[in-house]
């Protein structure tokens, strides 16, 4: 079993004094889905920053056995994919296949090579046909698994999601909860939404205020009302 | 500090009083026209477009591509704002970004402000809705390709009257500063040019109906394009003269008596009480009396309202 | 996101915080206009304008340096007014040989290099103490209030209410495209500078249809509240007697400076 993803001590405080991070620490094994909770300003979103290190804290993170230094950053980022949660922060070019192209052609990768692994990645977000559409001109449920496919592209060993079904309906959310099953990928997902989280991941890791609280199997979790309510989260 | 000064916000200090007030001139003469201009053209729609778009365009120049050994280009965006919004709303949403850049972040003086808006916003509208304009009927890529152009002789020529602001004003000697700014700026040009027309590509692809034949950016008369082409030609033609013949230059502005003399300081607009242009005449003594009193006269005033106020 | 960036006033009680804002849009210009005028090598004027800028630090309660700390950010431009250093006719200084070429620096070519550099380090401090000193909503007004086509300063707080939401957008986008720029062992990564530049452009086109759209929905918001096609602007400021008693003291001063450096 090896290790795909760990952090250790992690500690970050923001320009203004706002402590973010307190000391985090977890470890995901290849293969692993695991959903990451918490109420806003839990410090998810500051956490997954620092897993492709656009923020750099005090303490250690290890991505497929590397430890995450600025030298080796665009290495890492070709292993870790992150995902944001508005996706018209992700899709910045004319049309679907050179969004999905950026990743494979700044690496480097020879065309026909970005070819391939562009159709690879539009045919694991089922979202084949869109090669030559308009980003600008998607709905909002195309765009998100367009916003993963330009990630995939780049074949990276864990996939990381913030709120994959923000702002998704029924329809969307169906496509992406199968999206998200069937895709072979570890995985770390930040959400809001529980019932995502006992449909499509074993594991959880509940975080508040800076720190994790609770890192388990995901029945247990929810079955704790007291450490639910003491976080703000809700049994689905 | 992510916003870096560009090498063409001029700071205060830099140009004489002559040189940022004929500038004032020009710019608040081109900017009163603009503001009726675009009203006609937009109505009601004028304002908020206009200030988000100002908004866009002050982001827009924050992003930045690493170019080599740690520097990195950005927009200008004069002619892309011109080239989209028409060439009097263009005008009007560079100076916006102009003046808040120099009020807010103090990047470019609050005097030389009018210099700045004419070489930064008003002579890049010009010189790139201008040659846009005269290939409105042509093929996309015909425009894309103009547009390339545009852009590019946009910045140079913003270069150039900086240049030639900086040497008027005793500043800069010409023929270092316009080699300097010129060579400089022929690289900026570059990647204004590709960054233009890629924005534009853009647009074209996905809602050119924002470039069409009834959008703001064809409302401009053909009169842009004699005035684009004119300031190009001026920009074109200038820019290696005054680079291969400075001194000729010189003479010429120093026959015309444009050129600052050597340690007199420039900056002083009534030295030895007496008014410039009316030389050492009694009449000129008494002018700058007047104007002396005026002064006092404007303190006194100011002091009787404070009697007056309530504290 | 971190706007601090756009944000630059500085919360504080003081004298000068609670002058009228116009008060201080005209003392700063008349300050920088002062600056101008007075003549090179005018170091006792330049002392004492430098004295009442520290006065105006003091005043504002924000510390002797604060305008001194931040008043680097302007000098790199100082390079291009080098060349003064050696074209203007005087009693040389130093020579020395550079290149093909012999540079001889002469005193009155020091004089001029230097006061500009004092003129602008000065003026640029001014500005930098506006900004802390009044909010930029309230420069604005002051702006109509001296006179300020409304047009323009309509569109200024407009520019200046939607920057940090197009700003936000950028890093955004800028950290997406960050994230996805990655190597791969044993290739050259980044693609050209065109290919770079293209992005950028990309990124530009996408935020300007954005904000088109955006520009859309906020007139249709504005309809929907009465709007006609121009802004009630409101005066929220009244001059008081300190306004007054300042902005004519800061004239005489300006007016003293003017004279010393004449003398």
């Amino acid at each position: 079993m090896t290790t795909a993803l760990q952090v250790h001590d992690l500690h970050f405080s923001y320009h203004d004094g706002l402590t973010a991070l307190r000391g985090v620490s977890f470890q995901i094994c290849e293969g692993d889905k695991v959903a990451l909770v918490g109420p806003n300003g839990a410090g998810k979103s500051t956490l997954m920053l620092h897993l492709n290190g656009i923020l750099h804290g005090q303490g250690e993170v290890n991505v497929g056995g590397k430890r995450l230094t600025r030298e080796n950053l665009p290495a890492i980022r070709s292993m870790v994919g992150l995902v944001f949660q508005n996706p018209d922060d992700q899709l910045f070019s004319p049309t679907v296949f050179e969004d999905v192209a950026f990743g494979p052609l700044h690496m480097g990768l020879p065309m026909k090579e970005v070819e391939t692994r562009v159709n690879a990645a539009l045919d694991a977000v089922k979202m084949s046909g869109f090669r030559d559409r308009l980003s600008h001109h998607l709905s909002v449920g195309e765009k998100k698994r367009i916003a993963i496919a330009t990630v995939l592209s780049m074949d990276p060993q864990i996939l990381v999601l913030d709120e994959p079904s923000a702002g998704l309906d029924p329809r969307a959310r169906r496509t992406l909860i199968n999206l998200l099953r069937e895709l072979p990928i570890t995985m770390l997902v930040s959400t809001h939404d529980m019932r995502l989280v006992q449909e499509l991941f074993p594991r959880t890791i509940v975080m508040d205020e800076g720190m994790i609280v609770a890192d388990g199997r995901t029945n247990d979790i929810l079955e704790n009302e007291t450490l639910l309510t003491a976080h703000g989260l809700e049994k689905p | 500090m992510l916003y870096s000064p560009e090498p063409l916000h001029i700071p205060d200090g830099f140009l004489s009083l002559t040189v940022s007030i004929i500038c004032w001139v020009i710019s608040a003469l081109t900017i009163s026209v603009a503001v009726s201009r675009s009203n006609k053209a937009l109505g009601e729609r004028q304002i908020p477009l206009m200030g988000i778009m100002a908004a866009f365009l002050f982001a827009a120049q924050m992003i930045n591509f690493p170019v080599a050994g740690g520097t990195s280009g950005h927009l200008l965006g004069g002619a892309l704002a011109a080239i989209t919004l028409g060439p009097w709303a263009g005008m009007l949403v560079m100076t916006a970004v102009i003046s808040v850049q120099a009020l807010l972040l103090q990047d470019g003086g609050l005097l030389v402000m009018g210099a700045n808006i004419l070489n930064m916003g008003l002579i890049t509208a010009a010189i790139g809705y201008g040659l846009y304009r005269s290939v409105s009927t042509g093929s996309r890529t015909l425009k894309l390709t103009v547009a390339g152009i545009a852009a590019w002789l946009s910045v140079m020529g913003g270069a150039l009257f900086t240049s030639l602001q900086l040497w008027l004003s005793g500043t800069s000697q010409l023929q270092v500063v316009i080699p300097a700014m010129l060579g400089v700026h022929a690289l900026i040009g570059l990647g204004e040019a590709l960054i233009t027309v890629a924005a534009l590509s853009f647009i074209f692809q996905t809602r050119p109906d924002l470039l069409g034949k009834n959008s703001e950016s064809a409302m401009g008369s053909r009169g842009w394009v004699v005035a684009g082409v004119l300031i190009s030609l001026a920009v074109i033609l200038l820019s290696p003269f005054a680079s291969a013949d400075p001194d000729g230059l010189e003479r010429v502005a120093g026959d015309l008596g444009f050129l600052a003399q050597g340690s007199d300081a420039p900056y002083q607009i009534l030295p030895d009480y007496t008014v410039p242009f009316l030389g050492e005449t009694a009449l000129s003594t008494i002018i700058a009396g007047m104007i002396g009193a005026a002064v006092v006269g404007v303190i006194i005033v100011l002091l009787g309202q404070a009697m007056k106020a309530k504290s | 996101m971190h706007f601090d960036v756009f944000d630059r006033y500085h919360e504080n009680e003081s004298f000068v915080h609670r002058l009228d804002p116009r008060v201080k849009v005209v003392a700063t210009v008349v300050f920088i206009l002062s600056n101008a005028l007075l003549p090179d090598g005018a170091w006792v004027a330049f002392g004492l304008s430098w004295l009442f800028l520290l006065l105006a630090n003091l005043l504002s309660n924000l510390g002797l340096g604060f305008t001194f700390k931040r008043s680097l950010v302007a000098l790199p431009f100082a390079l291009i007014a080098l060349t003064v250093l050696f074209s203007i006719p005087g009693n040389p200084l130093t020579s020395f040989h550079f290149l093909f070429w012999d540079f001889t620096i002469t005193d009155a070519g020091l004089l001029r290099f230097v006061s500009i550099l004092i003129r602008s380090w000065l003026s640029v401090q001014m500005a930098i103490l506006l900004v802390a000193v009044a909010r930029f909503p309230d420069l604005i007004h002051a702006l109509e209030h001296l006179r300020v086509p409304s047009i323009l300063t309509t569109i200024i707080a407009f520019l200046y209410r939607y920057l940090f939401v197009l700003a936000d957008e950028v890093f955004r986008l800028m950290r997406a495209r960050e994230s996805r720029s990655a190597a791969a062992p044993g290739k050259r990564s980044g693609g050209s500078v065109a290919w770079r530049a293209g992005i950028v452009g990309h990124m530009a086109g996408q935020l300007f249809l954005r904000s088109y759209e955006r520009s859309e929905r906020v007139y249709n918001a504005m309809l929907a509240r009465g709007y006609v096609g121009h802004m009630e602007t409101i005066h929220p400021h009244e001059l008081r007697r300190r306004d007054y008693i300042t902005v004519a003291l800061v004239l005489l001063v300006i007016l003293f400076f003017q004279l010393v450096g004449r003398v």
